[in-house]
């Protein structure tokens, strides 16, 4: 029985202040690991980044990949166009996230955790190692083995995938690697490693502090506990919301719309456009057997109302792959660069129309040979526009 | 600092193996402005690493300059939450201040400008940060206010 879409509904447990971190870190290293593990996965809670990865089977692979040489990442390295609550969440409750780390380290036995921060949030550096000097010092207090430090990004958003930020934290390019091997058993410097956006750990900082149920009962199938949502764009709210999974996106245009919605984009330029006509039949959570298109995010929820020109949402989402590509691969390298050039092309009409269609199998291709997901997923917001609005795609 | 000396400090800070390089980078920029063929060659001898990996790694960077730069570098963000609130209109009034394009640098020394991608502020959109602290909800009021502080620092 496939389950309803839920109506709008706000939660509260990422940004609420507690005290208790220091009590909740203890008490979870005394708990069998075995039994941290079942909590997490019977949570389903999936990762918050974008990609959706279970976290409970996460850091159970990797407590079972052999070797005592092991490391937990946190990839604070948010870059998504639209996306900014990683970095409120570490402005506000960072203590959450170092406590998220030490227990996963205690689980997948590893004493070395990094914090790898993106360069455009340096002004959060000093703050956050004022914390972790904090949390280092309780730590030895209590005889737990676990060091956390802060490695600097410098203005490059494909680091934000997994494999190339082991790359970048290894002195190299910030190139993706071919997977598998998954990070789990082959990560940093290719040992096991947990590797997890920040507010995914948040969310294990919630479980482990009041059980996989609280978290479970919120959300729908496939999609559950709730999520922090980054919205922006043609609202009257602007701003970071945290909201339970599995809403449809017409009660979320209801609520955060100007009330002249033309079209949403969910999940960032690597997401997909969704216009009016199918906010109704669209709903925010993990792909699963729901009703209708069910998009995947990591929270970027970007609003356009009738006044935007959807053609030059697709130039600027494909300006900025064209820059951000790594260009190892020839299917995103090249791929990118004839995309952009293609849909100008057409726009002045140095191109007939239907070599929209060209262009499309062109970012279906990428889709399927990509290296990685950066030009995996180009075609998203291409075809969700081009297709939705062709008409604004031609001189 | 001289530049050498600058390099051994950031080595004996950092460590001297590839996993070093990043932040030994990205501290020459922050003293030097820039990375030269120099200060390149030089990481590369004191970290005994080929000097074309090094250059490679640092080319790689949008944040590791090869140009020297101002002593404020001006990151204006042009991803599409900013670019629809107004980015470009920040962009003329910085042009019009400063009388320097899109990857200039003030005569004296004291000014660059760049655009840059999404800075995490869209919500607070048109954001911009001039070397590391952040500015948003700009306006071209706003923005000459902010520069007009700058002009009185010491550089």
């Amino acid at each position: 029985m496939i389950e309803q879409h839920l109506l709008l509904k706000r939660v509260d447990f990422i940004f609420v202040h507690d005290t208790d971190w220091e009590k909740i870190l203890q008490k979870s290293i005394h708990r069998p690991k075995q039994e941290l593990i079942n909590e997490l996965i019977s949570s389903e809670l999936k990762g918050r980044g974008g990609a959706g990865f279970p976290t409970g089977l996460k850091w159970k692979l990797t407590s079972e990949a052999n070797g005592s040489e092991k490391y937990v990442i946190c990839n604070a390295d948010e870059g998504e166009p639209g996306t900014f609550k990683d970095r409120e969440i570490l402005t506000r409750v960072p203590y959450k996230v170092l406590t998220a780390m030490a227990i996963c380290g205690f689980i997948i036995g590893s004493n070395n955790g990094i914090i790898y921060l993106r360069g455009e949030y340096k002004y959060l550096e000093n703050p956050l190692n004022e914390v972790i000097n904090e949390f280092s010092y309780f730590c030895k207090k209590i005889n737990l083995d676990f060091t956390i430090k802060i490695f600097m990004g410098s203005g490059a958003y494909i680091c934000g995938e997994e494999t190339a930020m082991f790359e970048s934290l290894e002195g190299k390019r910030g190139e993706p690697r071919n997977k598998p091997p998954f990070p789990s058993v082959s990560g940093f410097r290719n040992k096991p490693t947990v590797i997890n956006n920040v507010e995914t750990l948040a969310h294990t900082y919630t479980i482990f502090k009041y059980g996989a149920k609280k978290f479970y009962d919120l959300g729908v199938q496939y999609s559950r506990g709730s999520k922090v949502f980054s919205i922006s764009g043609d609202t009257p709210k602007p701003g970071i919301y945290e909201l339970e999974l599995g809403m449809s996106l017409q009660d979320f245009v209801d609520e955060f719309g100007d009330g002249d919605t033309k079209a949403v984009q969910v999940g960032g330029a690597s997401g997909f456009l969704v216009p009016r006509k199918k906010f109704k039949e669209t709903v925010i959570g993990y792909q699963g057997k729901l009703v209708g298109i069910s998009l995947p995010t990591g929270g970027s929820m970007m609003l356009f109302n009738s006044s935007r020109s959807m053609y030059n949402l697709l130039d600027n989402y494909l300006e900025f792959f064209r820059e951000e590509s790594c260009g190892q691969c020839t299917p995103c390298r090249i791929g990118c660069q004839q995309l952009l050039a293609g849909i100008k092309a057409v726009k002045k009409g140095e191109r007939p129309a239907p070599y929209l269609e060209k262009l499309l199998k062109l970012s279906e291709t990428m889709q399927y040979t990509a290296k990685c997901g950066l030009g995996q997923s180009v075609a998203n917001s291409f075809a969700s526009i081009v297709e939705n609005f062709r008409e604004e795609m031609i001189y | 600092m001289e530049l050498h000396k600058r390099i051994v400090e950031l080595a004996d800070l950092h460590g001297r193996t590839r996993e070093s390089l990043l932040p030994i980078l990205q501290g020459v920029v922050e003293c030097e402005n820039y990375l030269s063929k120099r200060s390149m060659t030089e990481i590369s001898k004191e970290l005994d690493l080929p000097a074309a990996e090094v250059y490679g790694t640092a080319t790689f960077y949008s944040f590791l300059e090869f140009r020297k730069m101002g002593k404020f570098t001006i990151r204006v963000c042009k991803t599409i939450s900013c670019s629809m609130k107004g980015k470009n209109q920040i962009l003329l009034a910085i042009e019009d201040m400063l009388k320097i394009e899109i990857g200039q640098s003030t005569p004296d020394g004291r000014f660059s400008l760049v655009e840059t991608n999404c800075l995490g502020w869209c919500h607070k959109a048109p954001a911009m940060v001039i070397n590391h602290e952040v500015f948003t909800e700009l306006t071209p009021e706003k923005v000459r206010e902010i520069l007009g502080v700058y002009l009185k620092k010491e550089i």
